[in-house]
């Protein structure tokens, strides 16, 4: 083990001294295997993920190029007690970001009882056209994405709330399959709880926020189009939940409604599952020149004629300047004490906060307030002395641009790499849905930062993903699995010669 | 299914058989202008090819000389003409990509390679030589494309405008070639005090694959009457009008299902009139004159499919 398995946390080693419970059988299993052969079933998993096409297309490359995002077989495990609170955390976190945006576009009543500053209206996420707009249920985020990274045994923080259009599910679903197909042995032994039925989930969410009166709905996934990185998730989703992939071409408003254009003649659409960004909805309301939207669906949408999923306007709810005020809202709107963590933020906006984030600059990750993906952030401490002083001047010329926070001692897991099986940094986004109920499905995406010592785990800066593996109880007995290891591998051999 | 979905396998297929056709109808030409003759007859022989095309006025703004090379290189490659195998082709694999998701992995694999093929072929002068090798490539190209939505596509609404997109397309072209071959060996014919051109009319037979037809049904001197009758009304010659009406018929009343639409009227009418005609009624009123408006009426059918199905609006 390298130095950083003692700084860090190791999800499987802990703090370097006995591998963790929930991961001894797996552990045993691993250093029976060869890392030729590891590599060996990684390589079968890059062939079959080409074939299937499940690219990303990186922004700003001047190719353009389509590429795989790494897979690494080793997984990322998480324990039932952990994922309990882990999931009741984020639950708790959605139902109250759903109420701070119920109640934003109707009384601001906890604007007026001084929680939040009246300066989050005039975010550019907010919108002035969802007010007094009602959406059914109340739901606003019908698909959450919250990004938790761990610190310690015990600390988890909440690095964002993901509220606009999250993506990375079809990973989560991907990786599974894979998983199960290179290592069936494993799924035998370890009681790992499913994952698959996130799209039927997903797909009774949506149908049960059509608007009233509507009994069989008919559900749309709106995408951008092929050229768009998760177009891949796009297709996914659609198929997974047998509902028709639509463009903005594909769609017309008439008389207080939508419709899509099939062989059949118009049919009307009640709730749009949309991939595509507020600003690029509706040309008549947001970005004029969008080819992407539909005229006149902010219209319907408002007068109640169709469901979005997720609403629009949900964007005032996961900016960096508003996540600070996310466990006052818990304790606002739900009267509890909140469960799992914010990660201590300096707003630049406040000049205390600012003259100390100027004066630690190499210690801490400065991000912009609307940045996404990794990109226009600060990591001090990775960061050359010129790429500090370049971004001092950002941050001067417009501090309420920016937040700071420490720069967190992130986990590592176990991956297969170029040396062999090494620490490296991973984060978790469990996928929390909301229609009638909120629930969580037991995994989620775990990105991993390939470089070592990276703490910059997004796909497009080159992070991988694993498969995760919520536990359904803790006790994996190892000799159970050792026993059972032992005959697998006797038959492994015999099967080598 | 989406209207745009249809869309695009409608025009995959229509551009794959205006390809198929263009080459046929090359590679007879081309066969036809290496028998001996003067050569005013070989520049009215690459004229028909332009007028069956319907491109005499794209092409007399970029080549002053009628000739074989040029209708050639216009025809294959020019990418400025809209009905040159290169356009049909991009065209075709263009629409096909839109709707990757939407067929069979053995379609788009098929399309796709296709394209890959044909830009090794671009890569020769084939006005030199080779003419007859790449179209021999592009009718089996298109046979496969045929064949293997055939083999491997579930029989649902998106065969159904594949299908279709082959029998508007193909109807069109076989009614232009006849319609042109017409206009010009019947001139001829008179002016020959009734001799029939062997060599012309067998081409027109070999180009829609009918000569062997031919000889099979009527077993007799070949004649423009019996030509026109095997391409027009007879049912079982796979690329006479009839055939294709025949096969656009049941399409579209199922993809129509319970509504009426006009396409579906349209399709029925001609229908009727390729079933129950009689070629003595057609000659009567110039066999030019039923095709002009066969073409016509196709045209407006094709209008119609768009409406009614391709892009609802109503």
């Amino acid at each position: 083990m390298t130095q950083s398995a003692k700084q860090f946390f190791d999800e499987m080693q802990g703090y370097g001294g006995n591998v963790r419970a929930i991961y001894q059988a797996y552990n045993r299993w691993l250093s029976d295997v060869p890392t030729q052969q590891l590599a060996a079933k990684r390589a079968e998993a890059e062939v079959l993920f080409r074939r299937v096409g499940i690219t990303f297309n990186v922004y700003g490359e001047e190719d353009g190029a389509e590429r795989l995002i790494p897979f690494d077989v080793i997984p990322r495990m998480i324990s039932a007690s952990e994922w309990a609170h882990l999931a009741k955390g984020a639950v708790q976190r959605v139902r109250a970001l759903n109420m701070f945006l119920h109640d934003i576009y109707h009384d601001q009543e906890i604007i007026k009882a001084g929680i939040v500053p009246n300066s989050i209206l005039s975010n550019s996420q907010y919108r002035p056209e969802m007010v007094g707009v009602n959406v059914p249920n109340q739901v606003y985020a019908h698909v959450a994405g919250i990004d938790l990274v761990r610190t310690s045994e015990s600390q988890f923080y909440v690095l964002e709330d993901n509220l606009r259009t999250p993506s990375g599910v079809s990973y989560m679903l991907e990786d599974r399959k894979m998983m199960m197909r290179l290592f069936p042995d494993l799924f035998k032994k370890y009681p790992i709880a499913p994952v698959e039925h996130y799209p039927h989930v997903l797909l009774n969410n949506l149908r049960s926020v059509a608007q009233t009166g509507v009994t069989d709905p008919t559900v749309v996934l709106l995408s951008p189009g092929a050229y768009n990185s998760a177009y891949f998730e796009h297709a996914f989703l659609a198929q997974q939940m047998g509902i028709e992939l639509v463009e903005g071409q594909d769609l017309f408003v008439r008389n207080n409604a939508v419709y899509m254009r099939t062989t059949q003649g118009p049919q009307r659409v009640d709730v749009i599952y949309r991939r595509i960004d507020d600003d690029f909805l509706d040309p008549l309301v947001f970005k004029p020149d969008s080819l992407l939207g539909v005229p006149g669906l902010l219209s319907v949408y408002r007068n109640g004629g169709v469901t979005l999923a997720n609403a629009v306007g949900t964007g005032v709810a996961d900016d960096k300047a508003t996540y600070v005020y996310v466990p006052e809202m818990i304790k606002f709107y739900l009267g509890e004490s909140p469960i799992l963590q914010n990660v201590p933020t300096y707003q630049l906006s406040k000049e205390d906060d600012l003259a100390y984030v100027l004066d630690h600059l190499p210690e801490l990750v400065v991000k912009e307030v609307q940045g996404s993906g990794g990109y226009g952030m600060l990591v001090g401490p990775t960061a050359s002395k010129q790429e500090i002083e370049e971004f001092r001047l950002r941050i001067v010329s417009k501090p309420s641009n920016y937040i700071a926070q420490p720069t967190l001692a992130l986990s590592t897991c176990p991956t297969l790499v170029d040396q062999g099986i090494a620490p490296r940094h991973v984060d978790l986004r469990p996928f929390v849905l909301s229609g009638k109920t909120v629930s969580v499905v037991p995994g989620g995406l775990s990105r991993v930062a390939l470089k070592e010592g990276s703490l910059v785990v997004n796909s497009s800066q080159g992070g991988g993903t694993k498969d995760t593996w919520v536990l359904e109880r803790d006790d994996v007995s190892v000799e159970t699995m050792q026993s059972q290891m032992a005959a697998q591998q006797a038959n492994q051999e015999a099967v080598i010669c | 299914m989406l209207s745009r979905t249809a869309d695009h396998l409608y025009w995959m297929a229509r551009y794959i058989e205006r390809t198929e056709n263009v080459a046929r109808v090359l590679d007879v030409t081309y066969n036809m202008s290496l028998l001996p003759s003067d050569s005013s007859n070989e520049e009215e022989l690459w004229d028909t090819v332009l007028e069956i095309a319907g491109i005499r006025d794209i092409y007399d703004k970029t080549y002053k000389e009628l000739n074989a090379a040029n209708v050639i290189k216009h025809l294959v490659m020019d990418s400025s003409n809209p009905s040159s195998i290169y356009s049909s082709l991009r065209s075709a694999r263009e629409n096909a990509r839109a709707v990757r998701v939407a067929m069979t992995t053995e379609t788009w694999e098929n399309m796709n390679t296709l394209w890959l093929e044909f830009g090794q072929y671009i890569k020769q002068d084939l006005t030199q030589t080779g003419l007859s090798e790449f179209c021999e490539w592009v009718k089996s190209r298109s046979h496969l494309f045929r064949g293997v939505c055939f083999g491997t596509m579930l029989r649902d609404e998106a065969f159904s405008f594949v299908r279709l997109g082959t029998f508007m397309e193909r109807a069109d072209n076989t009614a232009r070639l006849l319609d042109v071959k017409y206009e010009f060996l019947i001139p001829m014919q008179e002016a020959n005090d009734g001799a029939v051109d062997y060599y012309e009319w067998s081409a027109v037979l070999r180009s829609v694959s009918a000569f062997q037809a031919y000889q099979k049904v009527y077993r007799d001197a070949i004649e423009p009457m019996k030509v026109s009758e095997l391409l027009i009304l007879r049912e079982d010659m796979p690329r006479s009008l009839h055939a294709c009406y025949a096969e656009i018929m049941p399409i579209l009343r199922q993809v129509a299902g319970s509504r009426q639409t006009e396409a579906e009227r349209l399709a029925g009418q001609m229908h009727a009139k390729l079933h129950y005609g009689r070629m003595l009624d057609i000659v009567k009123d110039g066999v030019h004159h039923f095709l002009d408006e066969f073409i016509l009426a196709n045209r407006k059918l094709g209008e119609e499919i768009q409406r009614n199905f391709l892009s609802a609006t109503a």
